[in-house]
């Protein structure tokens, strides 16, 4: 559907995700007839600026009204449109919850919300703008899948494979602007599909979202200390891919799960409750933000905090294997 | 604009209609048994949907596929015994279908369950949700050019809700004029009086103060509803605020709260069949 090249991607990345979605949407509405862009006073910081100057037919601002925000959209998807829903992560899920519970679950109107900054990128403004909670939440309500898109190129990938997708989607935009690649290149990508970025013997390492990257680079710092670590990014929190999980299960001595939200309820639990079906299965370490709501700061600042920069996550590592 | 004026013969023929509605209610709530329904809000709505589905909307049958056909959602999804009446008595919904009320396995639950094979377009009951639904609804109908109307019953409990407010903000500064709300103010809700746990106040001085074309009724007054309905077509969303009685039609539940939700008993069937027959 969008036209993919290395010059974009690279561009992509400097502008990070949320102005790629603005992008995104631009190209995809030239084969989307009835799509509605709806959003919640948040047009310039969902890069949708140029859109609703130039679609304005397709682009519909309801002002700061999240339960409105999904009842509406889900009205527009009964009748046939497109729908797509933005704005930032904690307004987007927790503040129309049961919304999204009645409307997208139960009555499975299917609508893409795209949810802004989530995890910890707005740390300077505290809590109330952070969103470590809302993957645990929603995993919970049937009927929604849950995409933490790991870089800019897959932010597109995830829009295009959402309006295909017989359910409502959750998009979990993380990470700042730039935003680190992942994927230098155009890849399959499929809804429900863990992608296996590097192959390793001893540890694997599951992540989502920006974290991958970083991952990556912690990967590469521990494969200098003998520990070879595969890496995948599960893209896809819900439905979870079981089988990609039990493979690395049987072939590892230690599992971590890497991801920018609460240890509760988010990627560490999806594979716990696989792994709690598996005999034999090796330890799994689960990092994360571990059930609070710490000090607020820059982004960096937190993902230091949190151990979830590329030393904590060596770190992690190297200490659990030798517990081993 | 002239007012379109109801005939005096349709009059009768609602009257009647209302009436049938209510034995149908009645019946529901039996079969209900000891899982008791929500008896008073489905009776003070029953005038408001027999002028509705009776003479206004396009509705029917044979039109429920129809993308032009009209869409009602009934927001305040507990009175679904005043939804179920109606849909049964235009055949949409068979009487032995009607007997599974509330039943293991039915499609009629206590609340909406979405079943467009029966011209249920959306699952309510969550108090303050159906509203933002029909604004998307209406606002579909005006993207694809077709000249249908959106009509949403809400109890005058339900606007306690936050979310009222958003979606009642929201509907003018979208020029809905496609959308009429119907508010069923029987002045009360599930433990008291809208005065005794939240005192809503003047309830048309609000939605005229959010814009809406606002208009006062008798909510058991036929003629008044149908009027206000057929209110000429401006450039703005109507709000029809009924003033209605909770329990409406029979002595033991006519604003007696305790029928908010109850259990019908073979007695109070047989006392209120007496005075639907005597009415």
């Amino acid at each position: 559907m969008i036209d993919i090249n290395t010059k974009k991607i690279d561009m992509w990345s400097k502008i990070g995700s949320r102005a790629t979605l603005g992008i995104a949407i631009l190209e995809i509405e030239k084969n989307l007839k009835n799509l509605c862009v709806v959003t919640c006073d948040v047009s310039t910081s969902a890069g949708l600026d140029r859109f609703r100057r130039q679609k304005p037919d397709k682009y519909l601002d309801l002002g700061i009204s999240e339960q409105n925000l999904i009842g509406v959209a889900s009205g527009l998807s009964s009748e046939g449109f497109d729908v797509i829903t933005t704005t930032f992560a904690p307004f987007q899920t927790l503040r129309c919850c049961e919304q999204i519970k009645v409307n997208l679950g139960y009555m499975k109107s299917k609508v893409i919300m795209v949810g802004l900054a989530s995890g910890l990128v707005l740390g300077t403004l505290g809590y109330t703008h952070c969103s470590i909670e809302e993957v645990g939440v929603l995993r919970s309500i049937p009927n929604i899948t849950i995409i933490s898109p790991a870089d800019s190129l897959e932010v597109v990938k995830a829009l295009t494979a959402s309006i295909n997708h017989n359910q409502s989607v959750y998009i979990r935009l993380t990470g700042g602007a730039p935003i680190e690649k992942v994927y230098n290149d155009d890849y399959n990508f499929v809804i429900g599909k863990a992608v296996q970025i590097l192959k390793g013997k001893d540890v694997s390492i599951f992540s989502s979202g920006a974290l991958v990257s970083s991952c990556i680079k912690a990967s590469k710092i521990l494969e200098e200390q003998n520990i070879s670590c595969s890496v995948t990014n599960f893209h896809t929190i819900k439905p979870i891919d079981e089988n990609m999980i039990k493979e690395e299960l049987k072939s590892k001595k230690l599992i971590i799960t890497v991801e920018e939200h609460n240890t509760i309820g988010g990627l560490g639990s999806a594979v716990s409750e696989v792994s709690s079906k598996v005999s034999n299965s090796p330890k799994i370490i689960s990092l994360g933000i571990k059930d609070t709501y710490s000090d607020g700061g820059s982004y960096n600042f937190l993902l230091k905090k949190h151990g979830l920069n590329v030393e904590g996550i060596v770190k992690s590592i190297s200490e659990e294997i030798f517990k081993i | 604009m002239e007012v379109c004026k109801l005939e005096i013969d349709n009059l009768d023929d609602l009257r009647k209609l209302s009436k049938k509605m209510r034995k149908k209610i009645l019946e529901m709530a039996l079969y209900a048994g000891a899982s008791s329904s929500h008896f008073g809000g489905a009776l003070s709505s029953v005038d408001i949907l027999a002028t509705l589905f009776g003479k206004i909307m396009n509705f029917n049958k044979v039109n429920l596929k129809n993308p032009e056909r009209d869409r009602f959602i009934l927001s305040k999804g507990h009175g679904c015994l005043v939804y179920y009446s109606i849909l049964n008595i235009l055949n949409i919904i068979d009487d032995d279908e009607l007997k599974t009320f509330e039943k293991d396995d039915s499609k009629l639950l206590g609340h909406p369950v979405k079943s467009q094979n029966i011209g249920i377009d959306f699952s309510t009951g969550s108090l303050g949700m159906g509203f933002s639904l029909a604004i998307g609804v209406a606002i579909a109908l005006k993207k694809k050019k077709l000249n249908n109307k959106v009509f949403v019953l809400l109890g005058d409990g339900e606007c306690n809700e936050g979310s009222i407010w958003e979606a009642a903000l929201c509907a003018p500064n979208l020029k809905l004029n496609n959308l009429t709300v119907i508010i069923d103010n029987n002045k009360f809700q599930q433990t008291g009086s809208n005065k005794e746990i939240m005192n809503i106040h003047d309830l048309e001085k609000k939605w005229s103060s959010f814009n809406w074309i606002t208009k006062k009724v008798d909510g058991h007054n036929h003629k008044e509803i149908f009027e206000a309905l057929n209110l000429p077509d401006e450039q703005l969303p109507k709000a029809i605020i009924c003033s209605t009685i909770k329990g409406k039609g029979f002595s033991f539940s006519e604003n007696n709260n305790d029928w908010h939700h109850k259990i019908m008993t073979k007695d109070n069937y047989e006392l209120a069949l007496k005075e639907l027959e005597n009415d």
